[in-house]
């Protein structure tokens, strides 16, 4: 196959990029340069938009004897990604920018010009395996559970899985990929794993935000809408949060109090006690399947709400207005704006964006 | 794979007589400016040479100073004519569409303020539709100018200006000029004393910046010739070689094989001319024959005669430079990018088009090793590429 090796610079998509080589394919790498106004070299744990970045990611090309580009995608993750971010917290949501990403550049913007381009498919760094099954091809975990990015590929279609590869979906350990990459004479074995948002440069989410969104003082409320507080932007706080919320008026119990709700067109926080985060149900009307779509419109799964959350078992119900899931035991604080990834076993059935929420717990 | 390589404008292959001439330089012991006999050896090469470029160049042997290449030569043109300015001048005449080392170098001018000197002012003068600087606009920016630049042959769309009639209004205006001549040298007539005319002194055409490695000597070699009657600071401080505008020691092999590849240029210059005209037209009629939504851009004769510089509408130039590099044909969109995210050209853009149109261009330079067959070649393959790279879309 003619393969195009997405390199962010990073140790994943060297070694994937390698394997894809050494499957006898015909590999070109592309560094995708997702920042005009790129560092020029890495600081700490965030990367992948630094000129540093891009040497890494040419430099493992050259050892691999592979012909390598940067192709510009700046402008469609400045709309895609950056703009999006900024919008959901906005409205109030909790996105995922990794993911938006995966959906919109990744196996989107880039898959689709490597295909107008004459590639067959895309290969990326992500822990995740292709089973290729009797309805098709298969999205699964890793089998390093532990690494696993099954959850952020869950927006893939069977479309976009059909001409995607993931060469270390099957590596029982990250260790063992950078071994390999030290064995290959890959100068990234030893590079820091990228975490935090690539494009927030000093990992302070929320001062990054604020400078987006704008500060404006607002009110906290109990959920008998009484004020215990104020705050300079809803957008800081997310559903679940503890800290930060600095209120004057103590809980009659003396017990802590949760973010419950935020309120982004009112600019309005509401507060109320940990039990009171328990969600009985999320529904959404966003929803993709990562392959055949199930055979029942009411099915069971596990879903998963957080990239390292714990999968729950639960009851999926698919209707004409989206997707409502049930746990077996209510979720802990859920987020409108998160992506609940739902699972048969290790494959991955599809996905949703979480619009409405229902609580276990009914206001007194 | 084919192997087409038609990026002759960002860098051209070694010459044989340059690589002969730094070997059998670098085999001498001496440093040029030893007392020495084992130094005087090595000074013979180093003057043969300055000799050998100050005859290609037509100026005065003590007029070369050996540099590093042209953005070095460049640098030392303009800030140095900046810091030895008249008094109560403050403005840089800089025409549009220059290249970077000369914008950068007077962006840096421009901000690098300190107590005791405020940046420099910048006059801006536009280019013509097709790519050349407005004489008129020019002249009528220098009066009072601390000094002014101006390329020979735009690097871009090619483009020749009329450079004896533009250095002639700076020495009317009493401005210092400095001519980028990088991409012109070798490949079309360059006259510095023909240029800068009689009895001018520190005004009109007073610097000319050369490179080595695009007539095919060395990469690191260059020069930039430095009138005598010039106020030039130095940026570089030691040994006081070179006039003092240069200190460092001299490199000898260096120097030789940049003289060995401007004399052989020169030799063959206008048969070489004559004949990389031919192919250029070639290649344009295909192009309008094979892609006829192709626009060649700059002027269409009056240009350096290895340059065709083609607008693809529709298409991004990164993705046709892809395409093209996949079945082994190596050109350009013009602009280097060291991040890889590629401005749109600002040289296109000074041709009065749209930042959608700066980034749909394709640069092409033949040079000496071009045939025949490379322009089928590329001529061959555009058709597939157009039409891929506009599908893949903007």
């Amino acid at each position: 196959m003619r393969i195009l090796a997405a390199m962010s610079g990073g140790v994943d998509s060297a070694v994937a990029a390698a394997r894809a080589v050494d499957a006898g394919h015909d590999v070109v790498g592309v560094h995708l340069a997702l920042s005009r106004a790129g560092g020029t070299l890495r600081t700490g744990s965030r990367g992948c938009c630094t000129i540093e970045d891009a040497m890494d990611a040419r430099r493992a090309a050259d050892r691999l004897g592979i012909p390598f580009y940067v192709w510009d995608f700046s402008e469609r993750f400045r709309e895609d990604v950056i703009d999006d971010f900024v919008a959901e917290y906005r409205a109030g949501r909790t996105p995922n920018p990794c993911m938006r990403c995966n959906e919109k550049i990744k196996f989107a913007a880039l898959l689709e010009r490597a295909l107008e381009l004459g590639f067959d498919a895309v290969c990326t760094g992500h822990y995740a395996a292709l089973v290729d099954g009797p309805d098709g091809r298969e999205l699964h975990r890793a089998s390093d559970e532990a690494k696993d990015q099954s959850y952020v590929l869950g927006v893939l279609t069977a479309e976009q899985l059909a001409h995607t590869y993931f060469p270390l979906g099957s590596t029982p350990s990250k260790a063992l990929v950078r071994a390999e990459a030290a064995e290959r004479g890959l100068t990234v074995a030893q590079k820091p794993d990228s975490h935090d948002i690539c494009f927030i440069p000093d990992g302070d989410t929320r001062g990054w935000l604020a400078e987006k969104v704008g500060a404006e003082t607002g009110q906290i409320l109990d959920r008998s809408g009484a004020v215990v507080g104020s705050h300079e932007g809803a957008h800081a706080f997310t559903v679940g949060q503890r800290r930060g919320l600095q209120l004057g008026v103590p809980a009659p119990d003396g017990k802590p109090r949760f973010v419950l709700e935020v309120r982004p067109v009112s600019n309005t926080v509401v507060v109320g006690p940990k039990e009171a985060l328990a969600t009985a149900r999320i529904a959404g009307e966003r929803f993709t399947w990562a392959g055949r779509a199930p055979q029942a419109d009411t099915f069971d799964c596990h879903v998963q709400i957080r990239a390292h959350a714990e999968p729950v078992p639960a009851v999926a119900v698919w209707a004409a207005d989206g997707l409502t899931v049930t746990p077996h035991a209510p979720f802990d604080g859920v987020a409108p704006g998160q992506t609940a990834v739902l699972y048969d076993g290790t494959r991955v059935i599809g996905q949703f964006t979480i619009d409405r929420t229902v609580s276990a717990v009914p206001a007194a | 794979m084919v192997s087409v390589y038609l990026d002759h404008a960002a860098t051209s292959p070694l010459r044989a007589e340059a690589r002969a001439a730094w070997l059998a330089a670098s085999e001498t012991v001496g440093n040029a400016s030893s007392v020495h006999r084992a130094g005087q050896d090595a000074r013979r090469l180093l003057e043969d040479a300055r000799d050998a470029v100050a005859a290609v160049l037509d100026c005065q042997s003590i007029e070369v100073v050996f540099t590093s290449g042209g953005t070095e030569s460049v640098n030392l043109a303009l800030k140095g004519l900046w810091w030895s300015r008249p008094p109560h001048t403050d403005a840089i005449v800089l025409p549009d569409g220059e290249h970077h080392a000369t914008l950068d170098t007077v962006g840096w001018l421009q901000t690098a303020q300190t107590q005791a000197s405020p940046g420099a002012a910048v006059r801006a003068v536009p280019l013509t539709p097709l790519g050349a600087i407005d004489a008129a606009a020019f002249a009528a920016a220098l009066p009072g100018a601390a000094l002014a630049t101006a390329l020979a042959g735009n690097n871009e769309v090619g483009t020749l200006n009329d450079v004896a009639a533009l250095a002639a209004s700076a020495r009317d205006a009493g401005v210092p000029l400095h001519v980028d001549a990088i991409g012109a040298a070798g490949v079309v007539p360059v006259s510095f004393r023909r240029w800068r005319g009689e009895g001018t002194g520190a005004h009109g055409l007073v610097a000319l910046s050369v490179s080595g490695h695009k007539v095919g000597a060395p990469v690191g070699t260059g020069a930039l010739v430095v009138s005598r009657h010039a106020r030039l600071t130095a940026l570089v401080h030691g040994g006081g070689q070179q006039r003092a505008l240069r200190s460092g020691t001299q490199d000898v092999a260096g120097a030789a094989a940049l003289a060995a590849a401007l004399t052989a240029a020169e030799a063959g210059r206008v048969a070489e001319a004559a004949r990389l005209s031919a192919l250029r037209r070639r290649l344009v009629a295909g192009v309008a024959a094979a892609v006829p939504q192709a626009r060649l851009l700059g002027d269409p004769e009056h240009r350096l005669p290895g340059n065709v510089h083609l607008l693809f509408p529709g298409a991004v130039g990164e993705t046709l430079l892809f395409l093209l590099d996949q079945r082994g044909i190596a050109v350009s969109t013009g602009s280097a990018c060291q991040a890889g995210v590629a401005e749109p050209s600002h040289v296109v853009l000074a041709l009065g088009l749209d930042a959608r149109a700066a980034r749909s261009v394709l640069r092409i330079t033949l040079g000496r090793t071009t045939t025949e067959a490379d322009v089928d070649a590329v001529l061959a393959a555009l058709p597939e590429a157009y039409a891929r790279a506009r599908a893949a879309g903007a």
